[in-house]
């Protein structure tokens, strides 16, 4: 062992980052979902890795080889679930630690670095997904690639030109299949590791927030011994800082109540996996599973559901531009919160209730938005869907007012709980 | 690229016609575990709709495997054109033929209960009527101007839209009834209701024929990750007990 460590800081490192970091004691379940997209992300890579080796990326032979994956390969059935449910899974864990990070305002300085890799990572994500989507190239595969690779002959002057670059070819083909099958498999995979590696090291920086948004690391020398903590925490914290009696090791506190809802997570995961893979639609959508026919249009398009509220946002805007900036816009500014956000009270709990009707429309918005780009157009959507968009954007709107002087209770100086 | 949106989305609406509106879909209690109902379905699609339309991506041994149908027993009776049984369940008809004489090739059925829905196939073999207006003199209720043949027509007879005379307050009407056979198929009504539920039994099989294997995985692993639960619960409680 010395052996290594003296050549490799394999305990250094473990130390630091995991059985001697400090995380607040307090920490709920609101906590659990970064881990638990750090477990998704390794499902995806690793099941994506045998996908692979059975999965031929022409146009001729992608939709058969994956019924060959389905039907020819042993229990080829179980990964192939397991990535598709997977995909749908990173974007339910996802959503909720974003919507954590904004209640409990863990994109608040000095978090606002951490918070930006996140919002990168959500990006790349996205991409992934949607290249990810084309490859089986059933029905929504082709027609969905088509819509989102044509928001792109939006842009002026270089548009068009643009559009046949990214698709390698004059329309969708198997050129586009075949280049969106290596982004997917190695670029945006690799891009999202090293992201994601970013994202835990700017956060063992500055270390983890928690619901009462109170902080547990005070100026060396200003704690009483009986106030600190009596756990072991790596020097590189302790030397910097006095570390409050109100926190817990991440190993193996929190790992071991991250595992408890991991255990749950992976119940509901198993269920839908085993029993009902298509979700009703909504992680397989039907139409997919014909193979893609560049001459006979689906009745609907629509975008696998992650995407939808975005799709809502898009076609909300009469004017086609207008709508890809609309939508654009609807992610920068989320990615923009840090600086949106003026209020120095981080939790939800301790900020003024006007902030948090406002946190719980926008998400009530997001959810209604992505029904109705989820569902088949009609008049009245339109309409909805433009209030919403407002209804959207306003919620950053009136943050930024709001959250300038804003009557907030005292946060307490220890952690409650 | 812009045009050639333009021109798809002119197209929209022709999409419709495969939707077939807003019929109301009578329910398939088809049943996975019924060996029988499977193996008579297997032979109604080879029978019948193997002639134009293939499942090309499942292969005859899997379906006899899963079927309990032996191997000797279903390649001498389900198989009519001399492949092996590891083959995939593929017809001899040309696409280009079959487009010129249907307007379009016969799409392939392997997964059409997993775009369809067992309901709406169940629906649409019982939905058939004489039209002598169409090109193969039937139509369809949820498939308007379908585009195929009655295929079943041997065994359900001639299905017409029927009339009866009714009296409806005091007055004699003629008032419509649903889809009625001739009586001139094999089948009788009830059980050519059958025969057409096996078949959609058969097409939901084909469709995802790991489904009765998942699902028995899927039992024991839900049992497993309860008890890793409980487990995992009260381990933890265990480290968190000093923690206040």
């Amino acid at each position: 062992m010395d052996w290594v460590e003296y050549r490799l800081p394999i305990m250094r490192v473990a130390n630091m980052h995991a059985i001697q970091y400090p995380a607040p004691r307090n920490m709920n379940f609101w906590y659990m979902f970064g881990f638990l997209a750090t477990i998704v992300l390794v499902n995806q890579i690793v099941t994506g890795v045998w996908l692979t080796m059975s999965f031929t990326p022409t146009a001729e032979e992608a939709f058969a080889s994956v019924e060959y994956i389905m039907r020819d390969v042993e229990y080829g059935y179980i990964l192939r679930y397991m990535h598709s449910t997977g995909a749908s899974a990173f974007f339910i864990v996802v959503y909720l630690h974003m919507f954590r990070g904004m209640i409990y305002g863990s994109y608040q300085k000095p978090r606002e670095l951490l918070w930006l890799f996140g919002m990168f990572i959500y990006l790349a994500l996205m991409a992934e997904a949607f290249m990810g989507y084309v490859l089986p190239w059933g029905q929504m595969s082709y027609w969905g690639a088509q819509v989102i690779v044509s928001l792109f002959s939006a842009i002026p002057v270089i548009g068009p030109d643009l559009v046949i670059w990214i698709q390698g070819d004059y329309v969708i083909s198997g050129a586009t299949l075949n280049r969106f099958f290596a982004l997917h498999v190695i670029a945006l995979p690799l891009v999202i590791v090293i992201l994601v590696f970013l994202h835990i090291v700017a956060l063992h920086e500055v270390g983890s927030n928690n619901p009462d948004g109170t902080d547990v690391k005070r100026k060396k020398g200003s704690l009483k011994d009986s106030e600190k903590t009596n756990f072991k925490i790596h020097e590189y914290y302790t030397d910097k800082y006095d570390i409050v009696d109100d926190i817990v090791p991440f190993f193996p506190h929190i790992v071991l109540k991250d595992l408890v809802g991991f255990a749950f997570f992976l119940l509901a995961f198993c269920y839908i996996m085993f029993f009902n893979p298509e979700m009703g639609g909504y992680f397989l959508e039907h139409p997919n599973f014909e193979i893609a026919n560049p001459l006979k249009t689906p009745e609907h398009i629509f975008p696998v559901w992650y995407f939808t509220p975005f799709y809502a946002i898009l076609k909300a805007v009469p004017h086609k531009l207008g709508g890809v900036i609309a939508m654009f816009a609807a992610i920068i500014f989320l990615a923009l919160l840090p600086w949106l956000d003026r209020g120095k009270v981080k939790s939800w709990r301790y900020r003024c209730g006007l902030h948090r009707w406002n946190l719980m429309i926008f998400a009530a918005v997001f959810i209604f938005l992505g029904y109705l780009g989820g569902t088949p157009q009609e008049a009245w959507k339109i309409t909805a869907s433009q209030i919403l968009t407002i209804m959207y954007f306003g919620f950053f709107v009136l943050l930024f007012i709001y959250s300038k002087n804003e009557r907030t209770k005292p946060v307490p100086a220890r952690i409650t709980e | 690229m812009k045009k050639l949106i333009f021109v798809l989305s002119l197209l929209l609406p022709m999409g419709a016609f495969a939707a077939g509106g807003n019929v109301h879909l009578d329910k398939a209690e088809y049943d996975l575990t019924d060996k029988a109902s499977l193996q008579t379905g297997a032979k109604l699609f080879m029978n019948y709709c193997l002639g134009c339309h293939q499942t090309q991506y499942q292969r005859y041994q899997r379906t006899f495997d899963d079927l309990d149908i032996p191997l000797e027993l279903g390649s001498a009776n389900l198989q009519f054109t001399g492949e092996k049984p590891g083959e995939h369940i593929k017809n001899a008809m040309p696409s280009e033929s079959a487009a010129k004489w249907f307007g379009a090739p016969p799409p392939d059925l392997t997964l059409v209960a997993r775009v369809r829905g067992a309901d709406w196939i169940y629906t649409y073999l019982r939905t058939f009527y004489a039209d002598e207006s169409t090109k193969f003199g039937v139509n369809n209720l949820v498939f308007p101007d379908v585009g195929m043949p009655h295929a079943l027509q041997e065994l359900q007879g001639v299905p017409r839209k029927t009339t009866e005379k009714m009296l409806v307050d005091g007055v004699m009407v003629d008032r419509y009834v649903g889809i009625k056979a001739d009586g001139s198929g094999e089948l009788s009504a009830a059980e050519y209701d059958t025969a057409v539920l096996d078949l959609v039994n058969y097409l939901v099989y084909i469709g995802e024929p790991s489904r009765l294997q998942s699902e028995a995985i899927g039992r024991w692993v839900m049992i497993f990750l309860l008890v890793l639960l409980v487990l995992i619960y009260l381990l933890k409680k265990d480290y968190w007990r000093d923690v206040h």
